[in-house]
């Protein structure tokens, strides 16, 4: 079972970023995620710990509005995802959350300027070259611009992939084991960066993993237990 | 998106451009044959217009066409002059050209006629005069350009019709050019014109009037006959006033004389159906190219969206509706068949242009690879929806991707 424990961020006048009412997911008559209810305020950023298994996959794509929960509801940004039908759920990712994932990261047809570029056109219909610019540097691959993801090392793509969820300034970052691949140098190097450039942003970060080894930057965690029964 | 797109194409390069190939040679065998059958069929058209029946010996009556329409065939043989006036006296018989051919210079045939025959196909001088003594020479625009004769220039026709500078020659009734025409896209383009006596003359034949005015040195009748042979033509090209004339006397004449009447507009089409089961089955050819070329495309799409579910469910996560996701793979296609398509014409028309520029019989036959026909706008699409639809199937899929479960199994 899943911590009942609530997180509780910093509050704001606007209400919680994500918040999580009665939910649980059950998938072929097994419960393979339970939350309850849960909060997450802006700026608060989180970590979402548990082993695989753990549910965590599943309550980040219920976050994300790509999984309808089969128990309870999610909102994000106020808005309750779990209700809204797909082109609205499509609407509230693309101007609220951006992703960064552990492996799939890139578009590996384009350079890593244009994968920015790519999301922000799509995000906000817009490209803002000079912010992809800063944003690349921000992230210490101004020399990789013009590199393909198959060019980069892994910690460059993680480091790309990040890049590439906060260009579009989305609210909350929601990042699923982006770690776990890395070595304990390249890991506390892309949680700094991680932070820096969320703190820079002004998103939230909500941080699902099962590596230990950052659990200690995170003073909000929700700790995910498994298996989880039925 | 289109960018995208681009960026996906050129990722995988070596495919593109073997797929873009195989549309591109599809396309233009297609445009080639559409080219060469429309501007064959045009040509035939022009050159025959105005000629309603042609008169000759008997023999093919295709033959017949060929040689006195087209110039491009042996004569079946001579008829006598006398054909000339009899078929001038029918009734319904607006204009009876005669045309007596045998001798060419520098492969464009020579041809005995009257100042009616370029009228009769539209055509004018550019400079000089029309032949009115025997020995002048009217060329036509090709000729012109091609031997670079000038008026006063004075030649020497060879004996056969393609026999070029390596016949026998007739170095002794030199002929002189008093006027060239001006282009007109017709076989007279290609023609050198003088009076019918000019031909006899070559020949040692003497002109009936010419024969009558002197006394052949003692001869007898037959000996001079038998000596200088007899004033013959090769055809009579029949214009009629009425349209009785047309169903009374091509028919008359086949029966009733030793003579043949042939058709033009009968024969041609004639031709053009033996032509046209050729150019039938390398159309069928060619459309099967295509069909192999959309299906080339649509394994090639088809293998790289399976490569790219990953891609697609980022897409999606980052933004990209369902619609733009189809309209990104849907414009792939789009782009290969438009490339396609495009080098199509280009090979298709530069195919038709190195093609008359290095072939006699095809520039003779006026082949012009500048001219577009109406028909190429319906290759290019059929080419742009066999790529759309190639790129339309596998594009579909995404909408039963499940974006959660692809994500999973990417991550």
């Amino acid at each position: 079972m899943s911590s009942p424990d609530t997180l509780i961020g910093s509050n704001t006048a606007q209400g919680p970023l994500v918040e999580a009412r009665g939910l649980s997911h059950v998938r072929d008559g097994r419960t393979v995620m339970a939350i309850g209810d849960w909060q997450l305020q802006a700026h608060a950023h989180a970590l979402l710990l548990g082993p695989s298994g753990s549910g965590k996959t599943t309550f980040i794509n219920i976050v994300t509005g790509l999984l309808t929960p089969s128990h309870g509801t999610i909102s994000v940004a106020g808005e309750v995802m779990s209700a809204l039908p797909p082109a609205a759920r499509d609407g509230l990712r693309r101007r609220t959350i951006g992703l960064v994932f552990q492996t799939l990261r890139l578009i590996p047809a384009l350079s890593v300027t244009d994968n920015l570029a790519l999301a922000q056109q799509l995000a906000l219909g817009q490209v803002d070259r000079a912010a992809i610019a800063g944003m690349i540097d921000r992230v210490g691959l101004s020399h990789r611009a013009a590199a393909r993801p198959r060019q980069l090392s892994q910690g460059e793509g993680q480091r790309a992939a990040i890049a590439r969820a906060l260009i579009t300034r989305p609210r909350l970052v929601v990042a699923d084991e982006p770690t776990s691949a890395l070595d304990d140098a390249n890991a506390a190097r892309m949680i700094d960066l991680m932070f820096d450039v969320a703190d820079a942003t002004g998103a939230t970060l909500l941080v699902a993993t099962h590596d230990g080894r950052i659990a200690h930057r995170f003073a909000n965690r929700l700790n995910l237990m498994a298996p989880v029964a039925a | 998106m289109i960018g995208l797109s681009l960026a996906y194409l050129k990722d995988r390069g070596l495919n593109t451009a073997l797929n873009i190939l195989l549309l591109a040679l599809s396309v233009a065998s297609l445009v080639i044959l559409l080219l060469f059958s429309s501007q064959l069929e045009n040509r035939f058209d022009k050159d025959a217009a105005g000629i309603d029946m042609v008169v000759g010996a008997k023999g093919s009556p295709l033959q017949l066409i060929l040689s006195s329409v087209y110039h491009v065939d042996i004569p079946t043989g001579n008829v006598p002059l006398d054909t000339v006036p009899l078929l001038r006296r029918q009734l319904g018989v607006a204009e009876a050209i005669p045309l007596a051919l045998g001798d060419s210079f520098r492969s464009f045939r020579i041809v005995g006629t009257e100042p009616a025959y370029p009228a009769l196909l539209g055509a004018s001088l550019a400079d000089g005069r029309m032949f009115a003594a025997k020995m002048e020479a009217v060329i036509g625009a090709d000729v012109a350009a091609r031997t670079g004769a000038k008026l006063g220039q004075r030649f020497v026709g060879g004996h056969g019709m393609s026999s070029g500078d390596d016949g026998p020659k007739h170095e002794e009734t030199p002929f002189i050019v008093v006027g060239r025409l001006k282009p007109t896209g017709t076989v007279i383009d290609r023609l050198i014109l003088t009076r019918v006596e000019s031909v006899w003359g070559v020949h040692g034949i003497e002109a009936p009037e010419e024969h009558h005015a002197d006394h052949h040195g003692g001869e007898s009748e037959e000996e001079h006959e038998a000596h200088a042979g007899a004033a013959e033509v090769t055809a009579v090209l029949v214009r009629f006033g009425s349209p009785i004339a047309a169903v009374r006397l091509p028919g008359f004449i086949n029966r009733q004389t030793n003579l043949q009447a042939a058709v033009p507009a009968v024969e041609v089409s004639r031709l053009l159906a033996l032509v046209g089961v050729g150019l039938d089955a390398v159309r069928a050819f060619a459309v099967l190219l295509m069909l192999t070329a959309g299906l080339s495309i649509f394994v090639a799409l088809l293998t790289a969206l399976k490569e790219r579910e990953g891609d697609m469910a980022m897409l999606r996560v980052i933004g990209a509706s369902r619609a733009a996701i189809i309209g990104q793979v849907a414009s792939e296609g789009l782009i290969l068949a438009s490339a396609g398509a495009t080098l199509g014409l280009l090979l298709g028309h530069g195919v038709i242009a190195i093609a008359a520029a290095n072939i006699e019989q095809l520039h003779a036959l006026g082949l012009n690879a500048f001219a577009f026909h109406p028909g190429e706008a319906l290759i290019v699409a059929a080419a742009l929806g066999i790529g759309l639809i190639a790129a339309l199937i596998p594009a579909l899929r995404v909408l039963k991707t499940d974006i959660a479960e692809t994500l999973a199994n990417a991550r």
